[in-house]
């Protein structure tokens, strides 16, 4: 990796470009303040309409993937979930693993390594419910969608939060 | 501005797993993306709302300082800012289970880690600043531990959209 050469590259954390500069005052999150842009660029020593104007960009290339609240989702009522995870046929995997990521109540939907023998799915589609009956309803949509392209399947549901901070970058 | 009124993942069970505030509710679901790139954003919103600029700031605030929200800004796309990640497995013998978790949530590495219903009953994201610095981290994690990490970076992503109404 060399050289800054496309917006999302220069927002590299490391980097020295108003772009990381940006990142680094704004990844713990945006200033609760009536003009919360100028308080950015204040602080990184920019016009305000820069800032907004670099923010613009990001959103577009996707090196921000939205502006707004993440919410606690334990708090919201959604207490149970489940990584359902499914041997998906290779030749399929990819058009099968965009529709199941289309399925209401499936948040994440990757596709990921088999490790063999221990572990034989690579379709991982995480899904959430107020109730693990609700998970099961959403898995056995799955499983009809999947039909006889998926060999086997399980769903892992959390039982503990262990550790959840931000991913955060000096 | 993306609008409350999402169908997804519409919820089955009862009021009791909501917000209670019917509000808080509608600032949650307005907030969820799309804020406004502009001077005055939260002005924006709160008129969409019917609130004023001040009641809608101080009711982001308290809703991150009760923890009914963790976050509120831009969400980057870490692996764009150079960083990298894995989600991870281990098998962990269950009266070391407690013990070998509080390992592993020790290195600053792992981000998330969640007990799951399986052999494989430790899932935790590693992430790193640097590829090559993944594989570095689980080797650590296995000598901190003993135990072999399975580790399942993303292939391909399909979806990622954690939108769940309040």
């Amino acid at each position: 990796m060399s050289g800054a050469t496309t917006p999302s590259r220069d927002a590299r954390l490391g980097g020295t470009s108003l772009d990381a500069a940006i990142v680094r005052a704004t990844q713990a999150g945006l200033p609760r303040v009536p003009r919360p842009y100028l308080a950015v660029a204040e602080r990184i020593g920019v016009a305000e309409s820069l800032v907004i104007e670099r923010m613009r960009a990001m959103l577009e290339t996707g090196a921000i993937r939205r502006i707004g609240a993440v919410p606690n989702h334990y708090r919201l009522g959604w207490v149970a979930n489940g990584m359902s995870v499914w041997d998906v046929d290779d030749g399929r995997v990819d058009e099968l693993g965009a529709r199941v990521g289309a399925l209401d109540g499936v948040t994440h939907c990757y596709r990921r390594p088999r490790r063999l023998p221990a572990w034989p799915y690579n379709l991982f589609a995480m899904v959430h419910g107020r109730t693990r009956a609700e998970v099961e309803a959403q898995v056995a949509r799955i499983v009809a969608l999947l039909g006889g392209a998926a060999r086997a399947h399980e769903v892992l549901y959390s039982t503990r939060v262990l550790k959840k901070t931000g991913l955060r970058f000096s | 501005m993306s609008v409350a009124t999402d169908e997804r993942a519409r919820p089955a069970a009862g009021p009791d797993a909501r917000l209670a505030d019917p509000v808080d509710r509608a600032v949650v679901n307005a907030l969820h993306g799309g804020f406004p790139l502009c001077e005055r954003p939260y002005a924006e919103v709160a008129q969409a709302l019917g609130l004023t600029e001040d009641d809608l700031i101080a009711r982001i605030d308290r809703l991150l300082a009760d923890g009914t929200l963790t976050r509120f800004g831009p969400l980057f796309d870490a692996e764009r800012m150079g960083g990298a990640f894995t989600l991870a497995a281990m098998s962990v013998p269950a009266p070391e289970f407690d013990r070998i978790a509080e390992i592993v949530n020790g290195f600053p590495e792992v981000a998330h880690n969640y007990a799951r219903t399986h052999a494989l009953n430790l899932w935790f994201v590693v992430a790193t600043a640097t590829r090559s610095g993944i594989d570095d981290a689980i080797a650590r994690i296995e000598a901190a531990t003993g135990l072999p990490v399975l580790s399942f970076p993303k292939e391909r992503e399909y979806f990622v959209e954690l939108r769940l109404p309040a």
